[in-house]
């Protein structure tokens, strides 16, 4: 039996996806720049796949650049404003994705200069600390959209609203949210919007930057000049039909599947939270629908999480030992929770083919997980 | 079968059925009338809290208890060590280092070895405080 309930780190390719993907691997193999019959063909798909994105996000298919992710794209809009730009102030905030930190840790070293945004207890910017920040220098704004950990919503469309009256470049991650949320560009008042395929059931090594027709941007990669010059490099062309398939039916299917997923999420929480001394961690509503973010004090994450591992259920933490990093994570602490409840902290990310009786299990089983370990722990 | 399981199969086993440990508060406290020496190390600011309790006879230790607040390295570390040490001299049972635990262990991730493997300064520490109390 498996039970995946990790679903922010990346989803399952669904079948109506493989099938649109399938014919591009082998027998609509052109490259796009190609002048013949084959190059024809995958170029029409490319431009069909860019057609239907742009109606899901109101924009125009030039606005459109495919990556080959998430990162890939947080990165072509952060270094592509700070290099057209050459010099000037960035404003970020503390719980973005690594992407997004490291990147501008990275102009620091440059000489740009960065503020990262403080976030309330429940993972909240301020829209009015935004504004306070912005400086006459200031050239880009980058606040995520849903955070990856927690779950939480930011004020999007309002911290748009303030850099589009000040004259600034705002650039949302939505990689989290581009399942749940809306995504008109419009509406947001977005200049730049990260999105990828490997959250909302689309393949991995897919994603794309909505770049407003009229924004100054560095290309990331250099070559042959493809995507507008922007991105080089031969299209991935499967991954990018796979992509448009996804994240057409995730926009399409969002209102029944947020429904669905808050009432088995809220089940969830509901027996989590009654484990002693269990916390929920981010925003009560706003919040995605299928995130859970729980911190069991006195325990450690990693422990919890590998014996849910043995029973097949599989969620993530926060903890700082979850394999490949030593300090726990950076967004836990940034909503001020204490060492020992952030490394005590496991997510449960629901998804497509979450069910009660997963639900079930899980609570059938993790409090005598919690109470075991907590009774061979030395500390309260 | 390692696409299973993140660690080596030792780990596995003592983290799944861990050696000597107190499980409980109640077996905390029927094993501190016997023990004659306790060592803790670490803080749960760092992720891993290590306590480690003693029984010495005849300048040996004859019985070796724990508890652990941690991760799966943790909880297995400090289950080995405490299999590792019953009947060793004090003496012998200070030399022990992280790098015996881990080869016990069959080999730890890189990025474990410091943070997790803390057991045999909990065991030092209670030797410590062992010797300590007997020369009082």
């Amino acid at each position: 039996m498996e039970i995946y309930l990790d679903n922010a780190a990346t989803t399952p390719v669904r079948s109506e996806v493989m099938t649109a993907m399938q014919p591009y691997f082998s027998k609509k193999y052109g490259n796009p720049s190609s002048m013949h019959r084959q190059g024809l063909l995958a170029n029409a798909a490319i431009s069909e796949a860019r057609e239907k994105i742009s109606k899901v996000l109101n924009c125009d298919s030039k606005e459109i650049i495919f990556t080959s992710g998430g990162t890939e794209s947080v990165n072509l809009a952060i270094k592509g404003v700070a290099f057209a730009k050459g010099r000037g102030h960035i404003i970020t905030q503390k719980t973005e994705h690594h992407a997004v930190l490291k990147t501008c840790e990275w102009l620091e070293k440059k000489g740009f200069a960065v503020t990262y945004l403080d976030v309330d207890e429940f993972g909240l910017v301020n829209p009015t600390d935004v504004k306070n920040a912005i400086r006459t220098d200031t050239i880009l704004v980058t606040v995520m959209y849903a955070n990856n950990e927690l779950g939480t919503i930011q004020p999007i469309s309002e911290i748009g609203k303030i850099c589009k009256e000040k004259g600034v470049l705002f650039h949302t991650d939505a990689c989290q949210a581009a399942g749940y949320l809306n995504l008109d560009v419009e509406r947001l008042d977005v200049d730049l919007m990260t999105i990828n395929g490997s959250k909302i059931y689309g393949p991995k090594g897919s994603g794309l930057l909505f770049v407003k027709q009229g924004t100054k941007i560095e290309p990331g990669l250099h070559g042959g000049g493809q995507e507008f010059g922007l991105r080089s490099g031969t299209e991935n062309v499967p991954s990018i039909v796979g992509f448009a398939s996804a994240l057409e039916l995730a926009q399409k299917e969002k209102a029944s599947e947020n429904e669905n997923l808050s009432g088995l999420r809220g089940k969830l929480v509901f027996g989590l939270l009654k484990i002693p001394n269990a916390r929920l961690n981010g925003h009560p509503t706003k919040r995605l629908p299928n995130n859970v973010n729980i911190s069991f004090s006195g325990v450690e994450g990693e422990s919890i999480l590998l014996k849910l591992n043995e029973l097949g259920i599989f969620a993530s933490t926060g903890s700082a030992c979850s394999a490949k990093d030593i300090k726990p994570s950076h967004v836990l602490l940034a909503i001020g929770l204490s060492h020992e409840l952030a490394h005590g902290s496991i997510r449960f990310s629901l998804g497509r083919t979450t069910t009660k009786k997963d639900v079930a299990y899980v609570l059938k089983v993790l409090p005598k997980i919690i109470s075991e370990l907590r009774g061979m722990s030395p500390i309260e | 079968m390692k696409e299973k399981w993140f660690y080596s199969e030792t780990v596995k086993e003592h983290f799944f059925n861990p050696k000597n440990v107190l499980k409980t508060e109640t077996d905390v406290k029927a094993f501190e009338k016997k023990a004659d020496a306790v060592g803790q190390v670490g803080s749960p600011v760092c992720g891993d809290v290590m306590k480690v309790w003693i029984v010495v006879k005849d300048g040996k230790i004859a019985d070796c208890k724990w508890q652990t607040f941690g991760c799966a390295s943790a909880i297995a570390s400090t289950s080995i060590m405490s299999e590792m040490v019953k009947g060793m001299k004090l003496e012998d049972a200070m030399k022990i280092r992280p790098q015996d635990i881990v080869k016990k262990l069959g080999g730890l991730p890189e990025q474990k070895i410091h943070c997790s493997v803390l057991g045999d300064q909990a065991l030092r520490a209670a030797i410590k405080n062992y010797q300590n109390e007997k020369a009082r």
